[in-house]
């Protein structure tokens, strides 16, 4: 029979303030809102090794939106990826607000407002301590950190019928693996589980788990059924998802749902929300668009993004590295340049899913350690705020 | 140790086609990923690749097995090796 692997125990992280580690140690410009990210965009130019996350958002927004959009924000500067951060807005309230939000993470953060001072002194004031910024953390070193310092999140994409069969049960090997040594993990997309909701429900680690994720799940149910104005059948799955050869919209959400191996969830964590119940996987309500999630996913801590992808999504991310697999032998050779880890020996029976989970294993960790992923070196940075309604 | 069709899970009455394509009357190596082991099946219909074989005799009202959870119910009687899709299996949901 085929050889166990020894599971490493730690992998090189950035040890930061508050006892995190960080896969990366990154320097972040952040925008408070969208006409910002012109000054943003300037000092992350004038200073080298910095980066500007730009986004369309963040004026006129208010309730459980606003909430969300400082949740993110907040979140995105206290991930331990970052290493410290220059906030910029347009105003002084709301920049501080994000600031103090990051500074509880013990992180170096300074904030900047442009009215009263315009764009160039703004620029000016904020490239200098982004200079500063860089310097510093520049002589960071990575250090031994447990393996129980990572926190993996996942969401696949562009699937198809392999995705189901190979690349999101590996990620499930992965998970089953993981788990028991004390790491984070983290899935989401809420509609595409439609179909598969109720045994969803059932991997609930306690009732008031399982109850939360039916609530959550049923409000967005709700929504749908409201916007739409008939049943999902046209829709879901789609005809392309049918012609690849799936019959049901459960037969599609089962696909999905493989992605969580045989692991329960301790929680259900509202959008961009920090888990806070301890080791083990949370259900996040998130967006099925791929860039949405992720970002929504790194802005709760998670630190290492798994994308398993059929037809071969490119999607990264500015903080949390995002390492795809694929188990699509014609999205290996068409465009090889976006896999991290090949797992299209499954489908040939050359490869079962326990060596498929190894090998990603392996994949996570050397990414955890450093390597870049496809996506950073092709210079993915999708940044994309989830929005809840228009704003005011 | 190539294979044809995979099949997820030991409850699955339906396996799922790996290769380009498989013709009637094909002998055909099946995979059983649960517990790494294999078994065979002839089948009746031209099957492509990613799309579903039923593993074992099916009536209407039965329900379909993949992953080891209800993904539809068959509504037109399916035989052994038949290509099982849209035309003999509907979702529940609706």
């Amino acid at each position: 029979m085929v050889k166990k692997m020894e599971i490493p125990k730690s992998f090189l992280g950035f040890k930061r303030e508050n006892g995190r580690a960080g896969t990366r140690n990154h320097v972040i410009i952040l925008p408070v809102d969208d006409i910002s990210n012109a000054c943003a965009e300037a000092v992350a130019n004038n200073i080298k090794g910095t980066i500007a996350l730009p986004h369309s958002y963040g004026r006129l927004q208010f309730g459980a939106d606003l909430e969300l959009h400082f949740r993110t924000m907040i979140g995105t500067g206290s991930n331990p990826n970052v290493a410290a951060v220059i906030v910029i807005g347009i105003e002084p309230k709301w920049t501080k607000r994000i600031v103090d939000g990051i500074a509880k993470t013990g992180k170096p953060v300074e904030g900047f407002h442009i009215e009263r001072t315009g764009d160039i002194g703004t620029v000016m004031k904020a490239s200098k301590k982004a200079q500063e910024f860089v310097m510093w953390a520049s002589e960071k070193q990575r250090e031994e950190c447990p393996i129980s310092d990572l926190w993996i999140s996942v969401k696949c994409g562009e699937s198809d019928t392999t995705s189901g069969l190979a690349s999101n049960p590996t990620v499930g090997n992965l998970m089953d693996k993981l788990e028991p040594l004390g790491v984070h993990l983290c899935f989401g997309e809420t509609s595409e589980l439609t179909g598969a909701e109720k045994v969803c429900a059932t991997r609930g680690a306690t009732k008031e788990a399982s109850d939360k994720f039916m609530k959550t799940w049923s409000a967005y149910n709700d929504f749908i059924l409201k916007e739409a104005t008939n049943d999902l059948s046209e829709s879901q799955p789609t005809a392309g998802n049918i012609a690849g050869g799936l019959t049901t919209i459960e037969e599609k959400a089962f696909g999905n749902f493989q992605k969580i191996g045989s692991c329960k969830f301790v929680d259900v964590l509202e959008p961009a929300e920090e888990p806070t119940k301890g080791k083990g996987l949370y259900f996040m309500d998130t967006s099925s668009a791929a860039a949405e999630c992720v970002t929504l996913q790194a802005a709760a801590g998670f630190n290492i993004h798994l994308f398993p992808t059929g037809q071969g999504n490119i999607v990264g991310n500015p903080i949390e590295p995002v390492v795809k697999l694929t188990a699509n032998p014609l999205t290996v050779k068409s465009m090889g340049e976006h896999i991290d880890c090949d797992v299209s020996k499954i489908l040939s029976r050359e490869m079962n899913l326990s060596e498929a989970g190894d090998k990603l294993i392996e994949t996570t960790l050397r990414v955890a350690n450093g390597r870049l992923t496809c996506a950073e070196a092709l210079g993915h940075r999708e940044f994309v705020m989830t929005k809840l309604y228009r704003s005011a | 140790m190539a294979t044809d069709i995979i099949i997820h899970d030991k409850k699955d009455n339906v396996g799922v086609v790996v290769i380009e394509k498989i013709t009637p009357k094909q002998d055909c190596k099946c995979w059983i990923m649960e517990d790494d082991s294999s078994t065979d099946i002839q089948s009746m219909d031209e099957i492509p690749l990613g799309h579903k074989i039923a593993m074992i005799d099916l009536k209407e009202g039965d329900t379909i097995l993949k992953y080891g959870h209800d993904i539809g119910k068959v509504v037109k009687s399916i035989k052994k090796g038949e290509h099982v899709h849209v035309h003999n299996v509907k979702t529940k949901k609706w």
